[in-house]
């Protein structure tokens, strides 16, 4: 099945669930900035869940299919497409996504999942390096994408259970665990509030509010950072990393945002704003645990409702 | 060896006070000792200067919460190098990188060169002439963070980025010294330039240079630059 890119949309990229293994070449796992939405839009379409689909970002591409297909559309909500439910696509019909309603980037799954060739072990695009995805690049208008053959269609009337989904807001509390300089930086990260810059990217979430100031300054000896860190240049001005960051930082890291948050972040459009509240540890693994938990009962459940069509 | 948390998915473990040969090689030995036991659950290894991070999938640790930080950090334990030093490593590799100095390809020769004190050719000399050892890769794919700058050659960034610097180019921060393996934004001096890809993502591995390796600058003719394959 081919699918014609009519609108590409602010920034649209194939992403899967990121590389693994070549962090100390420099290259970062990447994948899609909200990993909860795309396998959950996955599932939905009868898909493996680190299959690749298309992250879209704040503005939604018109999609035409040569064939009819399955979509799931989650993540950021957008005028015109269902939430977090399957619908189908019919062939020579097109795939729009209006007006941005919730959250930034949508994850986009459409059954048999996109094919593209892997790099370095990912189907993602890292633009930076201009590898993966549809030709190392973001979609252009013009620009044919091309998906594997699917078995499986959704039957029924249902709908997934939404208390498994992240708490998403334009203003949501992240849990944070303490980085290896938080005591530098006093309380001054979780007592405000800090909004989203506009020079955003996949690489970092660029904050603007209380200034993170270290008093004993000094230069650190570079090491390995990740998605999620909070680390502050001397500006004071906390940037949190995201799935294309640099692989190694050398500012100081006053936090990381735990894993099970990180969706939170993904969704976060210039304007919004983010607090950050204290988490442990043994809280993030448990989270980690329960998401799991969920995720599996929405397998075992989408196990009946998908079928071999 | 000190073990800390990075984030609820990575320990990071801390094997010196700062950026020396002795450290690195510590460093490497801990890191192709967790590389080579790899288990389940473990995902990556990245050797930097004094650190070796160890990332790991919590999702593959069995409950009780907080068990997968625990397990790992013994997993590190165990591949910790023995007393009395790390084992003798294979000999480094010593990989020598062609650069074609100053000109058009180096535009801030000049700049490091009169800080220095130095004509443009015998900062280049100077630049070639030393040793460097690759602590790290990292900032973009294949980018080596290289120490070994002789002192003279020690020059501040430029107050103003380059939106652009092309791949290739071979640079200096303060006392740094490395390649730009892909065309990015850059604010280190531009000295010169390489045909070398550092970067190549059909490869495996896909950086040209790795933490450990040996590297020497070979001064070419801008000829010879444009006739490299």
């Amino acid at each position: 099945m081919e699918i014609a890119v009519i609108r590409a949309g602010m920034l649209t990229t194939v992403q899967d669930l990121g590389r693994r293994g070549h962090l100390s070449e420099g290259v970062p796992a990447g994948g899609a900035a909200d990993p909860f939405a795309l396998r959950v839009a996955n599932l939905l379409v009868g898909n493996p869940e680190d299959s690749p689909g298309l992250e879209v970002t704040l503005t939604g591409p018109e999609l035409e299919f040569s064939q009819a297909a399955w979509v799931a559309v989650c993540g950021a909500r957008f005028e015109g497409v269902p939430a977090w439910k399957p619908f189908r696509v019919e062939a020579g019909g097109r795939l729009r996504l209006g007006a941005r309603l919730q959250g930034c980037r949508a994850l986009v799954s459409v059954s048999g999942g996109l094919e593209v060739e892997p790099v370095l072990g990912g189907r993602g695009t890292l633009a930076s390096a201009g590898i993966g995805g549809f030709h190392g690049r973001a979609l252009r208008a013009g620009d044919v994408l091309r998906t594997a053959p699917s078995g499986r269609a959704p039957t029924g009337h249902w709908s997934i259970d939404e208390r498994i989904l992240p708490r998403y807001s334009a203003e949501p509390s992240v849990r944070v665990v303490p980085g290896l300089h938080a005591g530098e930086f006093g309380d001054a990260l979780h007592s405000g509030r800090f909004a989203v810059a506009a020079e955003s990217d996949r690489m970092g979430i660029r904050l603007r509010g209380p200034k993170l100031a270290r008093p004993g300054g000094g230069d650190l000896v570079s090491a390995a950072v990740a998605p999620g860190t909070v680390q502050v240049p001397p500006d004071g001005n906390p940037i949190v990393l995201m799935a294309d960051a640099q692989t190694l930082g050398g500012y100081p890291r006053a936090a990381h945002v735990i894993s099970v948050d990180q969706p939170l972040l993904a969704q976060l459009a210039p304007g919004d704003a983010v607090r950050f509240v204290p988490a442990t540890l043994a809280e993030a693994h448990a989270l980690i645990h329960a998401r799991e938990h969920d995720l599996g009962l929405l397998r075992q459940g989408l196990a009946e409702k998908i079928r071999p069509a | 060896m000190k073990l800390e948390p990075l984030g609820d998915s990575a320990v990071v473990a801390t094997l010196g006070p700062g950026i020396d040969p002795e450290t690195l090689a510590l460093v490497l030995a801990l890191s192709e000792a967790v590389g080579a036991a790899r288990g389940r659950g473990i995902v990556d290894v990245v050797p930097a200067y004094s650190t070796v991070t160890v990332f790991y999938d919590p999702a593959q640790f069995a409950a009780p919460a907080g068990g997968a930080y625990g397990q790992v950090c013994q997993f590190v334990e165990s591949c910790a190098p023995r007393p009395g030093g790390p084992a003798p490593r294979a000999a480094p590799r010593l990989v020598e990188i062609p650069v074609c100095y100053g000109g058009e390809l180096g535009p801030d020769l000049g700049t490091v060169a009169e800080r220095a004190g130095l004509g443009g050719a015998e900062a280049a000399a100077l630049h070639a002439g030393a040793d460097y050892l690759v602590y790290a890769i990292g900032f973009t794919p294949g980018f080596p963070y290289l120490g070994g700058l002789p002192a003279g050659l020690h020059t501040p960034r430029r107050a103003t980025p380059r939106p652009r610097v092309a791949a290739g180019s071979v640079g200096i921060g303060g006392a740094q010294t490395g390649v730009y393996p892909l065309a990015s934004p850059g604010g280190w001096q531009i000295i010169g330039r390489t045909p070398l890809a550092l970067f190549r993502p059909a490869e495996n591995p896909a950086s040209l240079l790795g933490p450990g390796d040996r590297v020497r600058f070979r001064a070419i003719s801008q000829a010879e630059f444009e006739s490299w394959k």
